[in-house]
C-alpha cells in the first residue's frame, strides 16, 4: 500500500518538478532518513528537491491540498532530529536552492537562497572585506535556511548575536503556497514582528525561501587568551569578571578536564591535560581596541586564580589554541563508539552547581561525561559518551540527557540554547513550559499553519506527550528528582 | 513592595481582564503615559499597569536584568549606570514616567540602533497577562534560548495589543569608556547616505550618526585608545553634540509644533525626500520630515524602496499613523492577535483598526 501511494505521489509532483528532483526509491530515500540525531531514523514516502520558488509553492500547495507532511531540509545537521522525517510525509529538500543571488557591498548584505552554506557566504564576501557572523560548529556543511530554522548560534554570539540578530529579510512560502516576505532592512516596520517567530520556527510556520543576510566588516584584529584553572568555579568566577568590567569577548570557551584530555590527545593543541578547567578567550576589534583590552583580560585572569595564561603570539598560535576547542566533538568521539551531545543554557553563576550536579549523574549512572561550555552564553554542551550496542545505554544516556536538562530548568536556564527541540527534547518541553503556554504555541503554528502539516509532531508537545511524560517524570505533582534541590 | 503586594497587583489585573473580557469590553493599557501620541486614538477602560513595579533580579555579570513592566525607565537607567552598563538600544523616554513595559510596546530606539540592534534584539524573556487572563511566560533570563517559539520578542512593538506586559527579562550592555563627535560637510543628503554607509564597511567603533543642513555628525564609542585612533583616521573636526536631545526629541527639530513624520528605508535608499529641511539619522535608514507632508503619496513612493511611513506625532487624524500591511501579512497579524486575545479587549485599534 505505502508503495502504490508512493508510486501515484511521484507522478503527481513529477507534472512539475524534474523526474530526478523527486526521489521514491527505497535506496535513494535512505540517505535522508536521519539527520544529525542518527539515533532516530525514519523513511518518509517521498524526498523532494525543488529548483526554484514556483516549484516550492505548487509543492505545498499540492502537500495541502492532500494533507501531506511536509519536512523540510537544509543539509541534515540539525542535533535535535529536526529533520528527521514523517513516514506519511515528504522531504522538502532545500539542497538545490543554493545560490547567492545579490552581494550588496554599500549595505553589507547578500540576498541568498536557503540551500546556500554558512561558510560559503563569509567565502564569498571576504575579497570585500565582509563576512557573515554566526558561526555554528557545522558551519562548513549547514545551511543558511537551517540556520534560520534553529536560530542557530555557534561560538561568537555573545558579540555578535544569534542567526536572528543577522537577519535583515526573510521571503517564506507559507503552508498555503502563497508567499510573504518581512522585510527589516529599513530597521522599523510596522505590525507586529514576525521576524523572531519565524527565525528559530523550526520549519513549523512555513519555508524560508530567500534569506537576506547582514554582513559585517572582518575586525582588523583577533587575538587569544588561553588560562588554565586547577577548577571550574575560578574558570567561570573569571568569565564573570571580565564581563562585569565592560568586556564583551568575541568568544569565551571553557573546557572541563576530560573534555581538554580528549582534545589534546587528537590535536595535540598544547592544553595542560593536568588542569581542571582552562578558557579560550578571543579579543576582536582594532589593533588599538584590542590592545588595550588585552592586559586587562590577562589581569583579571591571574586575579581571578589562573594559573597560568598564555597569549597567542601570532595568528599560527591563535588558531592552534582554537583547534582543540573546534576538535572537541570528534576528540571525545575517539574516547567513545558513541556520544550525546546536550544543549542546555543556564545562568552563568549557576556553573559550578549545575557542573557539580552533572557529575554527580555522570556518577549515578554510570557514564562518563565531558563538558565543553559557551562560557559568554551560559551554553553548556555536556557530551555523554556511551555505547549503542550495549543493550539499554541509548535508553540510560538519553535519560542522564533529559535529568541534566531538567537540572537546567531547575537553575533558571533552559533545555536548548542553540541545537533546537526538535524531537528530541518534547518532553522537557512539558516541564519548561505550563499547559497554557504549550496552548499559546499551538495556536500560533494554527495561524501560520491551519492544517499542521509542515514538520509535524517536532518542537511542541502535544497534551497526550506530556501526560506521558509527565507520568514517568513526576509523582504526585513533584518532578521525580528529589535530589536536585541538594546540588 | 512585599510579596503579597505582587500578587495582589498581578491577581486585581488578571480580575479585571476576566471581567472586561466576559462582559464584551475593551481595555486600554496605560504605563507612564509617555508615549501616549505613538500610534491610533483608543477609546476604552484605561487600565494604569505603572504600579506593577520593582527590579526582581539584577546581576551584572549575568548582563540580564529582569524586572516588572512598570519600572520606570529613567530609574532603570540609572540603576544600570551605577553598574557602568545601560540598554543598548538607547531608548528615548519622551517623559519622567515612561515605564520599561512602555519601551517594549512602542519599540522605539535611539540613535544607537543601526549599530547596536533594536529593543527586539535585547528582549530575552516576559511574562504576560494574555486575553484568557492567563498568566504566560515565554523566553528565560539566559542569553541563548531556542526553547518553544520567540514569543518574548514579538511583544516589542506590539503597542499593547496582545496582552499586558508583567516582567521582563532584557539584555544590558556595558557603557562605553568614552564617546567622542565629530562633524564633516555634506551639502547634499545623497552624499551623507553613501559616505555613511562606506564607513559602515570599515571596522570603525561608530555609534551614532545625523545628517541635518549639509553637516553630518557621527559619534565614536568604544575605549580611549580606539576612539582616538579612529578619530585621527578619520579626520573631520571634533564637536560637541546633545544626542540626548535627537533621541528624546527636545533637539529644536522636532520642538517646532509642527507634524512630524517618519520614513524608514534601507539605509542606502538615494534620497526620495528632496527635502532640504529632513533630518536623517540612523546611517540612512531613519529620516525624520517636519511640517505637512503629502502621507498617502509618500507612501507610495518609498514602498517600492521596502520602506515605510509613520505619521509620527501631531498629524491630521484621519491619516493612519502607521504605513498599511500588506493583505498576507495583515491577514497573520490578525490571527495572531486573536491568538493572544480572542474577545480583542487589549488596545484595539492603535496599531491598526483590525488588530
Amino acid at each position: 500500500m505505502p508503495q502504490v501511494r508512493r508510486q501515484q505521489l511521484a507522478a503527481q509532483f513529477r507534472e512539475f518538478l524534474a523526474y530526478d528532483c523527486v526521489i521514491d526509491q527505497r535506496t535513494s530515500l535512505a540517505a535522508y532518513e536521519c539527520d544529525g540525531l542518527s539515533a532516530y531514523r525514519q523513511q518518509p514516502l517521498l524526498v523532494l528537491l525543488p529548483e526554484n520558488i514556483a516549484q516550492v509553492q505548487q509543492i505545498m500547495r499540492l502537500c495541502q491540498q492532500q494533507r501531506l507532511p511536509v519536512v523540510s531540509r537544509g543539509a541534515g545537521t540539525s542535533l535535535s532530529g529536526g529533520a528527521l522525517p514523517h513516514a506519511d510525509g515528504v522531504v522538502l529538500s532545500l539542497a538545490k536552492m543554493n545560490r547567492i543571488l545579490d552581494i550588496d557591498k554599500l549595505a553589507r548584505s547578500a540576498v541568498v537562497e536557503p540551500g546556500v552554506r554558512n561558510l560559503a557566504i563569509s567565502e564569498a564576501v571576504n575579497s570585500l572585506g565582509l563576512y557573515y557572523a554566526p558561526d555554528p560548529s557545522s558551519q562548513i556543511v549547514c545551511s543558511i535556511g537551517g540556520n534560520v530554522a534553529e536560530n542557530a548560534g555557534g561560538v561568537h554570539c555573545l558579540k555578535y548575536g544569534l542567526t536572528l540578530h543577522n537577519i535583515l529579510a526573510l521571503k517564506v512560502v507559507g503552508s498555503d503556497g502563497e508567499i510573504f516576505e518581512i522585510d527589516q532592512r529599513s530597521m522599523q516596520t510596522s505590525g507586529y514582528d514576525l521576524l523572531p517567530l519565524l527565525v528559530g520556527s523550526e520549519g513549523m510556520l512555513g519555508v524560508v525561501v530567500e534569506v537576506t543576510v547582514k554582513l559585517l566588516p572582518i575586525p582588523q584584529c583577533a587575538r587569544v587568551i588561553l588560562a588554565v584553572f586547577d577548577s571550574v568555579e575560578k574558570a567561570g568566577d573569571s568569565v564573570a569578571a571580565i564581563i562585569a568590567q565592560g568586556i564583551i569577548p568575541a568568544g569565551i570557551e571553557m573546557m572541563d578536564n576530560p573534555a581538554i584530555r580528549a582534545a589534546e590527545d587528537f590535536v595535540h593543541a598544547g592544553y595542560p591535560v593536568e588542569a581542571e578547567a582552562i578558557l579560550i578567550c578571543e579579543l576582536d576589534g582594532t589593533e588599538a581596541e584590542v590592545e588595550s583590552q588585552i592586559a586587562r583580560v590577562e589581569g583579571l585572569l591571574m586575579r581571578g586564580g589562573a594559573v597560568e595564561t598564555r597569549l597567542a603570539k601570532d595568528e599560527a598560535e591563535r588558531l592552534l589554541f582554537w583547534s582543540g576547542r573546534k576538535a572537541a566533538f570528534p576528540a571525545i568521539g575517539r574516547l567513545s563508539p558513541d556520544y550525546y551531545c546536550i544543549d542546555g543554557t543556564i545562568p552563568r553563576k549557576a556553573l559550578a552547581a549545575v557542573l557539580a550536579g552533572v557529575r554527580s549523574l555522570s556518577e549515578e549512572y554510570g557514564l562518563a561525561v565531558a563538558n565543553v561550555f559557551h562560557a559568554g552564553d551560559g551554553n553548556l554542551h555536556p557530551l555523554i559518551l556511551y555505547d549503542a550496542n550495549n543493550e539499554g545505554e541509548l535508553e540510560k544516556t538519553e535519560e542522564l540527557g533529559s535529568r541534566i536538562l531538567l537540572l537546567c530548568i531547575h537553575y533558571g536556564g533552559t533545555i536548548t540554547g542553540e541545537h533546537g527541540v526538535g524531537i528530541e527534547k518534547l518532553g522537557e518541553m512539558c516541564v519548561q513550559f505550563s499547559e497554557p503556554e504549550r496552548n499559546q504555541f499551538h495556536s500560533i503554528r494554527e495561524c501560520f499553519d491551519p492544517l499542521k502539516i509542515l514538520n509535524p509532531g517536532k518542537a511542541i508537545p502535544t497534551l497526550a506527550r506530556c501526560a506521558e511524560f509527565n507520568a514517568m517524570h513526576v509523582h504526585q505533582g513533584q518532578v521525580a528528582f528529589p535530589e536536585l534541590d541538594r546540588f | 513592595m512585599t510579596a503579597i503586594a505582587e500578587l495582589s497587583i498581578e491577581d486585581e489585573l488578571r480580575e479585571q481582564v476576566f471581567m472586561v473580557a466576559a462582559n464584551g469590553g475593551e481595555i486600554q493599557i496605560i504605563g507612564g503615559g509617555s508615549k501616549g501620541f505613538y500610534g491610533e486614538a483608543v477609546e476604552a477602560l484605561p487600565i494604569d499597569v505603572s504600579a506593577h513595579s520593582g527590579v526582581i533580579d539584577y546581576d551584572p555579570a549575568e548582563l540580564v536584568i529582569t524586572l516588572r513592566a512598570g519600572c520606570r525607565l529613567v530609574e532603570v537607567e540609572a540603576l544600570l549606570a551605577e553598574q557602568g552598563q545601560m540598554f543598548g538600544f538607547e531608548p528615548p523616554c519622551y517623559g519622567e514616567d515612561a515605564t520599561i513595559g512602555g519601551m517594549v510596546a512602542t519599540g522605539l530606539a535611539g540613535p544607537r540602533r543601526a549599530w547596536a540592534g533594536g529593543i527586539r534584539d535585547f528582549v530575552l524573556g516576559v511574562k504576560i497577562l494574555d486575553g484568557r487572563a492567563e498568566f504566560l511566560r515565554f523566553g528565560g533570563r539566559v542569553i541563548k534560548n531556542v526553547a518553544g517559539f520567540d514569543v518574548s520578542r514579538v511583544m516589542v512593538g506590539e503597542l499593547g495589543a496582545l496582552g499586558i506586559m508583567l516582567e521582563l527579562s532584557i539584555r544590558v550592555v556595558p557603557i562605553f569608556e568614552t564617546e567622542r563627535t565629530i562633524n564633516f560637510e555634506h551639502g547634499q543628503a545623497d552624499e551623507h547616505i553613501r559616505w555613511i554607509n562606506e564607513l559602515g564597511s570599515r571596522p570603525l567603533p561608530l555609534s551614532a550618526s545625523l545628517w541635518q543642513q549639509g553637516v553630518s555628525r557621527i559619534r565614536l564609542s568604544g575605549s580611549e585608545l580606539g576612539v582616538a585612533h579612529a578619530a585621527q583616521q578619520l579626520g573631520g573636526d571634533s564637536c560637541e553634540h546633545d544626542w540626548a536631545a535627537v533621541k528624546e526629541q527636545d533637539h529644536e527639530f522636532f520642538t517646532g509644533g509642527e507634524a512630524i513624520t517618519r520614513v524608514a528605508l534601507p539605509p542606502t535608499c538615494a534620497d526620495l525626500l528632496d527635502n532640504p529641511g529632513q533630518l536623517i539619522e540612523w546611517s540612512g535608514a531613519q529620516r525624520w520630515l517636519r511640517g505637512d507632508v503629502d502621507i498617502p503619496a509618500l507612501r507610495a513612493q518609498v514602498e517600492s524602496q521596502g520602506g515605510n511611513v509613520c505619521a509620527f506625532r501631531k498629524h491630521d487624524s484621519a491619516v493612519a499613523v502607521f504605513h498599511p500591511l500588506s493583505p498576507a501579512l495583515l491577514t497573520l497579524q490578525r490571527k495572531l492577535k486573536s491568538s493572544f486575545d480572542p474577545a480583542g479587549i487589549f488596545n484595539r485599534g492603535r496599531l491598526y483598526p483590525e488588530l
